[in-house]
């Protein structure tokens, strides 16, 4: 099982231009709204054109511009599941999935078979429109393997739903792919779903592939800004060198002593809004004076909004997210006026 | 007194529908599945009858199919005589009728979700399966109330009609013709019969449309 992708296309805004390549896992692609995600998964199911480049699932060509193998979606074998699902609303669930299915096979059988395996059974002959949305995700996901494809594309599968059907949804989804050992690509703009659903992840960005890899690595050791702030780190400042252990956080204006090397192209230096700690008024390094302008409370934790008491990088904001423990014992339900950056949780970026 | 208005009318509406019906269908997919420059330029054409007085697309058709016209004069050559017959009738009613029919097949075709085809066409359905098992049933009802209005308005034609086919009696002389003729010769008790014929059946045809119309969307409202 193999998935090749190169392909570069114009469009509205920007000019997508991906590489990648999946071999036998759930790849995730990670980017903001609008930055060539769903395109690229239009480009491999054959909706969209590519202007070049080249799509190879299986050892067959699906897309080759050098030359000219445009194969049409129909002939493709690629599974897309839509944002909206994309039920034929004027057909019973039983015929969204039968319709699909190859004509020399057991029609009858595989509608049965699909109907017990996603527990759609007495949805028979309801219409998608009495359905719940995760009644309409198991459909959509029972006509598409019906129809057994090489390769499933799940564009932004959860966005449709409510956050707390969402968790027991992905665990759901997350089986069905197990057990399937489809190929799959997830599309999403939810650092969350990405993490729990797929191995490895590729991040775009205005249309750009910047990086690829295994999903935890990724999360941890983010090479580029751009992937930081992806992969949830709120805290970035322009940064340079200052020595093998020291870098200067421009935005910040404070020198910080890192525990990794710090490589010659550093550009940005970041931390995540967690990883921030209450400040030791012993300890110099890595600290910063702060002044509290913004505190709200969410159901788990406690966002604290915090300037540069420093004139010259005033208005920079840090974002620091405290669980509530944290908050209630060693804070005393008090921002502090020094916070520190601890060495081992910055993130050196390109 | 005469019922031939009646049956001529009839007989041309359903005629003029037929065709309509099937060039509004064809036209609009033509249209949609044109790149955006040549689109345009074809729909302000289809939709120009629509706009147009109708005794002036009677006066064009009259130069396009008169005897002198470019295509009377092919017609002509094979022994086929259009302006003054009944085939005329048709012909007026086909080119006045066609805008509605074509605009809303056009609208109705446009409705339906796009990743609805997508999502076809990567699950290997042919483009004939999905015209024919998703695109139509969708748009069906939006095509039928086409074919009811397209239906009403050929039933009505005038303008153009006595421009292409004139006023013969029992041949090309519809109720809206008699009519006009009934009331120019000041035979107004004729003139109400034919208002009422035609009241009348405008009537069941707004009923029809909107019981098709709600009938096919049964499964989307009820929700």
């Amino acid at each position: 099982m193999s998935l090749y992708v190169d392909i570069k296309k114009k469009y509205k805004g920007f000019d997508l231009d991906v590489s990648l390549e999946n071999k036998g896992q759930r790849l995730g692609i990670l980017g903001a709204s609008g930055c060539g995600k769903s395109l690229t998964l239009k480009c491999i199911a054959g909706i969209e054109k590519p202007d070049e480049g080249k799509i190879v699932l299986n050892q067959k060509v699906l897309f080759d511009s050098s030359n000219r193998i445009n194969l049409r979606p129909q002939k493709r074998k690629v599974g897309y599941m839509f944002q909206n699902y994309a039920l034929f609303p004027n057909m019973t669930v039983a015929k969204n999935i039968e319709i699909g299915i190859e004509r020399t096979r057991d029609k009858h059988h595989i509608v049965e078979k699909m109907i017990n395996l996603f527990q759609l059974d007495g949805l028979e002959n309801r219409y998608p429109y009495s359905l719940s949305g995760g009644q309409q995700q198991r459909v959509a996901l029972a006509r598409i393997l019906a129809f057994e494809p090489e390769v499933l594309l799940l564009d932004e599968p959860f966005s449709a739903m409510d956050s707390y059907l969402k968790e027991q949804l992905q665990q759901e989804l997350l089986e069905v792919l197990k057990k399937y050992e489809v190929d799959t690509l997830i599309v999403s703009h939810s650092r969350d779903e990405i993490y729990k659903l797929c191995n490895n992840m590729a991040i775009i960005e205005k249309g750009k592939m910047i990086e690829l890899g295994n999903t935890k690595d990724i999360f941890y050791n983010p090479i580029n800004a751009a992937t930081a702030r992806l992969t949830g780190c709120k805290n970035i400042s322009k940064a340079y060198k200052i020595s093998d252990f020291e870098v200067a956080a421009l935005n910040w204006n404070i020198v910080l002593k890192t525990k990794k090397k710090v490589t010659e192209d550093i550009t940005y230096v970041g931390i995540r809004a967690h990883d921030i700690r209450c400040g030791d008024p012993l300890v110099m390094e890595n600290t910063m004076q702060v002044t509290c302008v913004g505190i709200t409370e969410t159901p788990f934790e406690w966002n604290v909004l915090l300037h540069n008491r420093d004139e010259s990088s005033f208005g920079k904001n840090i974002w620091w997210k405290i669980t509530k423990g944290y908050w209630k014992e060693i804070l005393k339900e008090k921002a502090p006026n020094r916070i520190s950056f601890p060495s081992e949780k910055l993130v050196l970026l390109k | 007194m005469d019922f031939s208005p009646l049956y001529i009318s009839m007989k041309t509406a359903i005629f003029s529908t037929l065709i309509t019906f099937l060039l509004g269908i064809f036209a609009a997919r033509k249209v949609m599945n044109m790149n955006e420059k040549i689109s345009w330029f074809f729909d302000e054409l289809f939709t120009l009858p629509l706009v147009l007085p109708p005794t002036v697309a009677g006066f064009l058709l009259l130069i396009i199919f008169g005897k002198n016209g470019m295509i009377g004069k092919v017609f002509e050559k094979i022994g086929v005589e259009i302006v003054f017959t009944w085939e005329a009738t048709v012909l007026a009613a086909v080119v006045i009728s066609f805008p509605l029919m074509y605009r809303s097949a056009k609208g109705a075709f446009e409705q339906v979700d796009l990743n609805l085809i997508y999502a076809g066409r990567t699950l290997g359905i042919s483009e004939f399966k999905i015209f024919c098992k998703i695109v139509m049933p969708l748009a069906l009802p939006g095509i039928v109330s086409g074919g009811i209005l397209a239906f009403a308005r050929a039933l009505g034609e005038f303008g153009a009609t006595i421009m292409i086919a004139g006023n013969i009696p029992g041949i090309t002389q519809t109720m809206p013709v008699a009519i006009y003729m009934a009331v120019q010769g000041n035979n107004m008790e004729v003139a109400a019969m034919w208002v009422g014929i035609i009241i009348v059946i405008a009537f069941l045809a707004i009923i029809l449309m909107n019981f098709v119309t709600h009938k096919n969307r049964s499964y989307i409202k009820k929700g």
